[in-house]
């Protein structure tokens, strides 16, 4: 095609301008069509656009209400995030969240490595059905099991506390002792996550070469060695990756707190999002809930910066 | 303009002149033709009413104003579990589009003002047919001097004492039913006057010594704002006065710290953790003797406990050295600035705010629902539902009880950062949960206080 247009004198290219314009707009298309990254890029346009009508631009929205006055008629620039540094209630929110975030990833990494590895030790037969089991609290919707929870944990007529007193046991404020209440949604969210670190770790378990445990099984390591100097160092890129993406979801919780405590007592249970929701929404105070919703954002953005560093780093190693 | 071709085109100055004249011609000729016929459609966005039936009374209403008027009307009915109502509120105020009418809970009139057209000529009227409006209604929905919201009858509510009448009568030796009869002109002023914060403590140690305590929620949600609301108010607590002066530090607010130490100390301790539906579950179990709360727990325990909504009792609450108040939480019809059909609108929320309208939907809710005009609380339901018979007499305010709303006499923006974010029962929770120090407590609320001033 690009010989053809070629051969063409200018003087007909000049009187047949029509003809030559689309011609050369076909073969750009048609060049452009035949390179890979274009296809690639053409396939996952409609998942750009989802992502841009339904994560960014709610993003951009937000951060530019987290900078206006309550009234949303002014532009204030950061005074959102001064005056709720200045907030008794919003310093705690903050530390409540962080404990709540941390322990939470910690106990379903733990979790679901101590669970990964007792799976991958039962016979394949075996596997599949403790998988499915495992996975349960996982695929259920978390606003469903959340009441369920609840209902276990319920002030006055909690089903734990009759198994408990029944057996003779003292009963458990679960949720109206503050930090009961803080042990409680803390616990819903670690059984409801450990399934996502657990078949993660499960894969990452199957993927580690068995050349390498039976090489340091003739070099008498024992497990606990085995585990230190293989199976950790060649899970460590699934496990950052894990913890990051669970961190951000933890940090981000908003179903438990909400359906289990709402909060309370005494603000006690507070996380950011119900925070937010309870400025935002049922204050009316859009700007501010805006704010406190982002408040996580540049901290997170860093450590996930830190982390997928040490993933490229660990994978530009090993490759 | 003339010289314009597409004026030209469109009309000639003579044809101006007869379009014209046939136009005011028709103008005077034609009949009276009401704003709503011209309209077509008119859609709302109704709290999901949770008394069965109650929400088939508003369809039935606005059908019939609707076939009076030939005007389509189209009703969703939202449920509040979760602030879905207030989500939607908020995002057809952000996008500028949605119902033409809206219902608004508690503080949602204010939140929504800019969006709120103005319905300062149906509420007059309502005012001029029926007399004084409710002063936390007024608080609420009328902003720098203009209504933004029309009070419903339709969810709206207060919450007085629901109580035991058996179980005073045997472990307190309070005859309730002889205090509070279903006829307010057998209430004898002695009786009344001696039903005071003192004598609910007095009582409320009586009955949880008996085994069966009061149970006052104090967590985060609207009954144990409402009441701790009320009780504030009554031992003359003001948290921030209208003119942005914070007040909380001052003997009022110790006194009634000091006597909700005694009264929390003989309340269940799961009461910090109750949800809304902590306190009706309290007394529909027959374990409590008495809540804060509309006539939603009885109703409930007569499907689901009749032995115990048998012996239940509504009467107003405790009176305190500064008067007798009871927590209100008027519900509002709004109708959005972008709404394209206002004057049907504004001509629906007068038809249903008629004293025959109510008196529709408050027989259809079991005598929940409570109109905001006092010369309605005559309405034969709460009389004659039962059982007992009179059960529910004393849920309208009557006597000297007024009503009141927790945040209020603060301009209402800064009432609604006190009344959403519960200071007043977080400060008691600290002091009677938390062991916390009255004076900490209260420099811990001025602090709060101080962040709800916020521009």
């Amino acid at each position: 095609m690009a010989d053809t247009v070629q051969t063409w004198s200018p003087d007909l290219q000049g009187s047949l301008p029509g003809i030559s314009a689309s011609a050369s707009a076909r073969r750009g298309l048609r060049l452009f069509m035949r390179r890979r990254s274009s296809i690639a890029f053409l396939m996952c346009l409609p998942l750009i656009v989802i992502i841009a009508g339904l994560v960014l631009y709610p993003a951009c929205y937000s951060i530019y209400l987290s900078m206006l006055n309550k009234a949303q008629t002014r532009f204030i620039g950061l005074d959102n995030f001064t005056f709720l540094l200045s907030r008794d209630v919003f310093r705690q929110v903050v530390e409540q969240t962080a404990i709540f975030a941390l322990s939470a990833v910690f106990f379903k990494a733990l979790i679901g490595l101590i669970t990964a590895h007792l799976i991958n030790n039962l016979p394949a037969k075996g596997q599949r059905k403790w998988r499915g089991m495992l996975l349960v609290p996982w695929v259920i919707p978390l606003a469903l099991s959340s009441l369920g929870w609840w209902w276990l944990f319920d002030p006055t007529h909690s089903a734990l506390n009759y198994v408990l007193s029944s057996l003779g046991f003292d009963e458990i404020p679960w949720l109206s002792s503050p930090y009961w209440a803080r042990f409680s949604v803390i616990l819903v969210n670690v059984w409801y996550g450990a399934p996502f670190f657990l078949i993660m770790y499960l894969a990452a378990l199957k993927s580690v070469p068995e050349q390498l445990y039976e090489a340091a099984a003739i070099d008498g390591a024992n497990a606990w060695q085995k585990f230190i100097h293989i199976t950790l160092p060649m899970m460590r890129n699934i496990i950052a990756i894990t913890v990051l993406f669970s961190l951000i979801v933890t940090f981000a919780n908003f179903d438990i707190v909400q359906i289990m405590t709402a909060g309370g007592p005494r603000n006690m249970t507070h996380v950011f999002a119900t925070y937010a929701f309870m400025l935002g929404i049922r204050s009316g105070d859009l700007p501010l809930g805006a704010a406190t919703s982002l408040f996580m954002f540049p901290i997170l953005a860093i450590a996930a910066i830190f982390i997928l560093r040490g993933v490229r780093k660990r994978g530009r190693e090993i490759g | 303009m003339t010289n314009s071709p597409l004026f030209a085109r469109a009309s000639t100055r003579r044809q101006l002149i007869k379009s014209a004249a046939l136009g005011s011609a028709a103008a005077i000729a034609a009949p009276y033709v009401r704003g709503a016929h011209a309209a077509g459609s008119l859609s709302l966005g109704c709290w999901d009413h949770w008394v069965p039936g109650a929400n088939a009374a508003l369809t039935k209403l606005c059908n019939e104003w609707g076939a009076k008027n030939n005007v389509e009307v189209k009703i969703d009915y939202i449920t509040s579990q979760g602030e879905k109502d207030k989500l939607t509120a908020a995002a057809e105020a952000q996008a500028g589009t949605g119902h033409d009418i809206m219902s608004h809970r508690d503080w949602n009139v204010r939140i929504h003002q800019n969006n709120l057209e103005p319905l300062d000529d149906v509420v007059g009227g309502l005012i001029k047919q029926y007399g004084p409006i409710s002063p936390v209604a007024e608080y609420l929905a009328k902003i720098k001097g203009t209504w933004r919201g029309v009070p419903t009858t339709v969810g709206s509510q207060v919450k007085p004492c629901c109580s035991r009448f058996d179980l005073y009568q045997q472990h307190a030796g309070i005859d309730l039913r002889d205090m509070f009869p279903a006829d307010e002109s057998k209430w004898d002023n002695a009786k009344i006057s001696n039903w005071n914060w003192d004598t609910y403590l007095d009582a409320a140690q009586k009955l949880h010594k008996a085994g069966f305590p009061v149970g006052l929620p104090m967590g985060q949600s609207s009954d144990a704002v409402d009441w701790v609301g009320a009780l504030y108010n009554s031992f003359g607590v003001v948290m921030v006065d209208a003119k942005d002066n914070i007040k909380i530090n001052s003997d009022e607010t110790r006194t009634a710290l000091e006597y909700l130490k005694k009264l929390m100390a003989v309340n269940p301790p799961e009461v910090y953790a109750w949800d809304d539906a902590g306190n009706n579950r309290w007394l529909i179990s027959g374990k409590g003797s008495s809540i804060m709360n509309p006539p939603s727990a009885w109703a409930v325990a007569k499907r689901d406990n009749p032995q115990v909504a048998e012996q239940c009792w509504t009467h107003p609450m405790p009176r305190g050295p500064k008067g007798r108040f009871v927590g209100q939480l008027p519900q509002f019809y709004g109708v959005w600035s972008f709404s394209k059909n206002k004057q049907a609108a504004k001509e629906l929320l007068t038809f249903i705010s008629q004293k025959e309208s109510s008196a529709q939907l408050v027989e259809a809710s079991f005598g929940y629902d409570l109109p905001s005009f006092r010369t309605m609380y005559d309405l034969p339901t709460w009389k004659t539902v039962g059982p007992p018979v009179g059960t529910v007499y004393g849920y309208p305010p009557r006597g000297d009880e007024q009503t009141s709303i927790a945040g209020a006499p603060a301009r209402s923006e800064v009432g609604a950062q006190i009344y959403n974010q519960a200071i007043n029962t977080v400060m008691v929770a600290k002091v009677t949960q938390g062991n916390e120090k009255i004076d900490d407590v209260i420099k811990w609320a001025e602090n709060e206080l101080e962040g709800t001033l916020r521009a």
